[in-house]
C-alpha cells in the first residue's frame, strides 16, 4: 500500500511541477536552471542519514561525499541564481537614470 | 512512527510548500529574488529538522562534507563569470547526478544482509533507478560541461559502429539490472550497472553537436530531478522525491521548448549525430555587402527604431555592455532600442537575457521571437550580434538546409540589417546564411566589441 502512496506522490508533484514551471517566462529560464540546480541539492536531505548513521565505514564514506556534492549545489545554486536575479531591473523612468 | 519522525515529515511539507511557493514567484522578474530566497528557506529547513533524526549519531562527517561542499559552491558562485552560466549549469547538473548515485551507493552499502534479504524488489528496482539516471547525468554533464568550456571539441563524435554501441548498452543495462534485483546480495551487478551508465551518458552526450547543447543542459537539469526522486523513492523520503520532481518537470519543459523553438523532436535531437549530412542543394549565390563602423553610424543616426538581435557570439566578444552603451546614447537621441532573443540563442535557455540584465539593460525592453516577427518591418535597422541560424532565412526559404522549418527571427523583413561577424563564413550549425547575401544586408566585419565601440565612438564626435 504504501508504494502506492509513493506513486500517487509522484503523480501529483510532476503536474504540480510541469504547471508551475509553464509560467516561468522566458527571460528567467536560466536562473530557473540554476534554481533547479540547487533545488536538486535535495539529496543532501536524504545524505544526512547515511553520512552521520551507525553504519559501515563506506556507507560513512559515500554519505559524506553525497553531503559534499549536494552541498555544492544548495550553496552555489542559491547563491549564483541570487546573483543572476539581482541584476534583473526593469526600466526606469526618464529622468532618474543613474 | 514515534514523535520526532511526525515532527520531520510535518516539516517536510512545510518545506515543499516553501519550493513550491518558490517556484511561483519565480514567474516574474520581480518576485524572482524573493522566490529564490523561499526556496533556499525551504531547503534550510529541510536540512535542519533533518539532523534531529534518530539514526544520525554523529555530526563530524555531516559537517566536514557540508564545510567542504559549500565552500567550493560559495567560490563558484562568486566568481562565476555571466558568460560561463552554461558551463556552470552543466557542471552542477553533473553534481546532482553524481550525489543521488553515491547516495544510492551509500544506501546499497548501508544494508546487512538481513536487510537485503528482507527488503522487497521495489527498493532495488528504484536503487537501481537511481544509480542508472544518476550516472548517466554526470557523465553526460560531464561531456557537455567539456564541449562548453571548449576542453573538448563542440562538433558530434561520431564513428562507426557507435550506434550498434549504444544499443548494446540499453541491453546490457537491462540485463544487469534484472540480475541486479533477482540477486541484490551479490554485489557486482551493481559495479556493471554504475559502469555501464557512466559508459552510457559518455556515447549518448558526446555524439551530440554543439549547437544542441541547450537542449542537452535541459534534459540533463531534468535527470537530476530525476535521479533525486528515484533516490526518494528508494530510503521512502517524501520531500526528495517530491522536490526531485518539481526539477523533473521543470528540465523536461525547458527541453521541449527548445525542441520546438529548433522545429525538431527531442529523438532527432539526441540522435542528431547520426544524421546524414544534408546535401547543399541550392547554392547560395550573390555578394555580400560590407560597411565600415562609420558608415553604420550615419545609417544608425538616421534610425528611429533599432532592433538588436543577440547570440552566442556576443557572449563570446563580450560585447554586451558595449551594446548597452549603445542602447543609451540612441535613447538618448529619441531612439528606441528593442531586443530579440531567440529561444536557442546561446548555451543555455535565456542565456542572453542573463548577459544584458549583467549589462544593465531592462528586461522589459527584452523581446521574444512572436513579439517582434510581426513588427519586423517597423525597424529602421536590425543589429545582428555574433547571432547567425536564428535569423537563418535558410529555415523558411531552402528546403535542403538543415534547420529549414526552425522558426527564426524574420530580421530580413527589417528595413536594414547589420550583421556583426567576425568573418563571413558559416555559424555554429555549419549552415550558409543567405541572410548575408540580402540586398538590405551590410555586413560590418570584425570584433562585435571594437565595431559596436567604434560606432560609440562616432556618436562622441557628433
Amino acid at each position: 500500500m504504501e508504494i502506492i502512496y509513493l506513486l500517487f506522490i509522484v503523480l501529483l508533484a510532476a503536474f504540480l511541477g510541469v504547471e508551475l514551471i509553464r509560467k516561468v517566462p522566458a527571460t528567467l529560464h536560466t536562473p530557473l536552471m540554476s534554481g533547479s540546480n540547487a533545488i536538486s541539492g535535495i539529496t543532501l536531505v536524504g545524505a544526512l542519514a547515511a553520512a552521520g548513521g551507525d553504519s559501515n565505514l563506506l556507507t560513512t564514506i559515500l554519505g559524506t561525499a553525497a553531503v559534499a556534492l549536494a552541498s555544492i549545489n544548495v550553496v552555489g545554486g542559491y547563491w549564483v541564481t541570487d546573483r543572476m536575479l539581482g541584476m534583473f531591473k526593469k526600466k526606469q523612468k526618464p529622468g532618474v537614470r543613474k | 512512527m514515534n514523535d520526532i519522525l511526525t515532527i520531520i515529515n510535518f516539516t517536510y511539507v512545510v518545506a515543499a510548500a516553501l519550493f513550491i511557493i518558490g517556484l511561483k514567484l519565480l514567474s516574474h522578474p520581480d518576485t524572482a529574488r524573493k522566490g529564490n530566497f523561499v526556496s533556499a528557506l525551504g531547503m534550510l529547513i529541510a536540512v535542519l529538522i533533518t539532523l534531529l533524526d534518530q539514526q544520525i549519531i554523529s555530526y563530524h562527517y555531516i559537517v566536514l562534507g557540508f564545510v567542504i561542499g559549500g565552500a567550493v559552491g560559495a567560490w563558484k558562485a562568486k566568481t562565476i563569470e555571466m558568460t560561463a552560466m552554461p558551463e556552470m549549469v552543466s557542471l552542477f547538473n553533473g553534481f546532482g547526478g553524481l550525489a543521488s548515485l553515491v547516495l544510492g551507493g551509500a544506501t546499497f552499502a548501508g544494508m546487512d544482509l538481513t536487510r537485503l534479504q528482507a527488503e522487497s524488489a521495489f527498493v532495488f528496482v528504484t536503487l537501481l533507478f537511481t544509480i542508472l539516471v544518476g550516472g548517466i547525468t554526470f557523465s553526460g554533464s560531464v561531456v557537455a560541461w567539456g564541449k562548453l568550456s571548449g576542453k573538448i571539441k563542440a562538433k558530434a563524435f561520431i564513428f562507426k559502429g557507435l550506434r550498434e554501441l549504444s544499443v548494446l548498452h540499453l541491453v546490457a543495462i537491462a540485463v544487469v539490472g534484472y540480475l541486479f534485483v533477482t540477486a541484490p546480495t551479490t554485489h557486482i551487478w551493481l559495479y556493471f550497472a554504475i559502469a555501464l551508465s557512466l559508459s552510457f551518458g559518455l556515447w549518448a552526450t558526446i555524439s551530440i553537436g554543439g549547437a544542441d547543447m541547450p537542449v542537452v543542459i535541459a534534459l540533463l537539469n531534468s535527470y537530476s530531478g530525476i535521479a533525486a526522486s528515484a533516490a526518494g523513492l528508494a530510503t521512502g523520503n517524501t520531500i526528495l522525491i517530491v522536490t526531485g520532481l518539481l526539477v523533473g518537470a521543470s528540465g523536461l519543459i525547458l527541453t521541449s521548448i527548445m525542441c520546438k523553438a529548433m522545429n525538431r523532436s527531442l529523438i532527432n535531437v539526441l540522435l542528431s549525430g547520426f544524421a546524414k549530412p544534408v546535401a547543399a542543394g541550392e547554392k547560395i549565390e550573390g555578394e555580400i555587402k560590407v560597411l565600415s563602423a562609420q558608415d553604420a553610424f550615419y545609417v544608425l543616426e538616421a534610425a528611429q527604431s533599432v532592433l538588436v538581435v543577440p547570440g552566442y557570439g556576443m557572449a563570446v566578444a563580450q560585447a554586451q555592455h558595449a551594446v548597452r552603451e549603445l542602447q543609451s546614447l540612441l535613447e538618448e537621441n529619441g531612439r528606441t532600442v528593442d531586443y530579440a532573443i531567440h529561444a536557442v540563442a546561446g548555451r543555455m535557455p535565456g542565456h542572453m537575457n542573463v548577459l544584458l540584465a549583467e549589462a544593465d539593460v531592462p528586461y522589459d525592453q527584452l523581446y521574444e521571437m512572436e513579439d517582434v516577427n510581426p513588427r519586423m518591418e517597423n525597424y529602421d535597422v536590425v543589429i545582428v550580434i555574433g547571432a547567425n541560424d536564428v535569423v537563418n532565412p535558410a529555415a523558411k526559404e531552402m528546403k535542403g538546409s538543415p534547420i529549414y522549418g526552425m522558426p527564426v527571427i524574420e530580421a530580413y523583413r527589417a528595413k536594414t540589417v547589420f550583421v556583426l561577424k567576425r568573418s563571413a563564413d558559416a555559424g555554429f550549425a555549419g549552415v550558409d546564411n543567405p541572410l548575408f547575401f540580402k540586398d538590405n544586408t551590410r555586413m560590418v566585419l570584425g570584433d562585435a566589441k571594437e565595431t559596436i565601440n567604434s560606432i560609440i565612438r562616432e556618436f562622441a564626435e557628433v
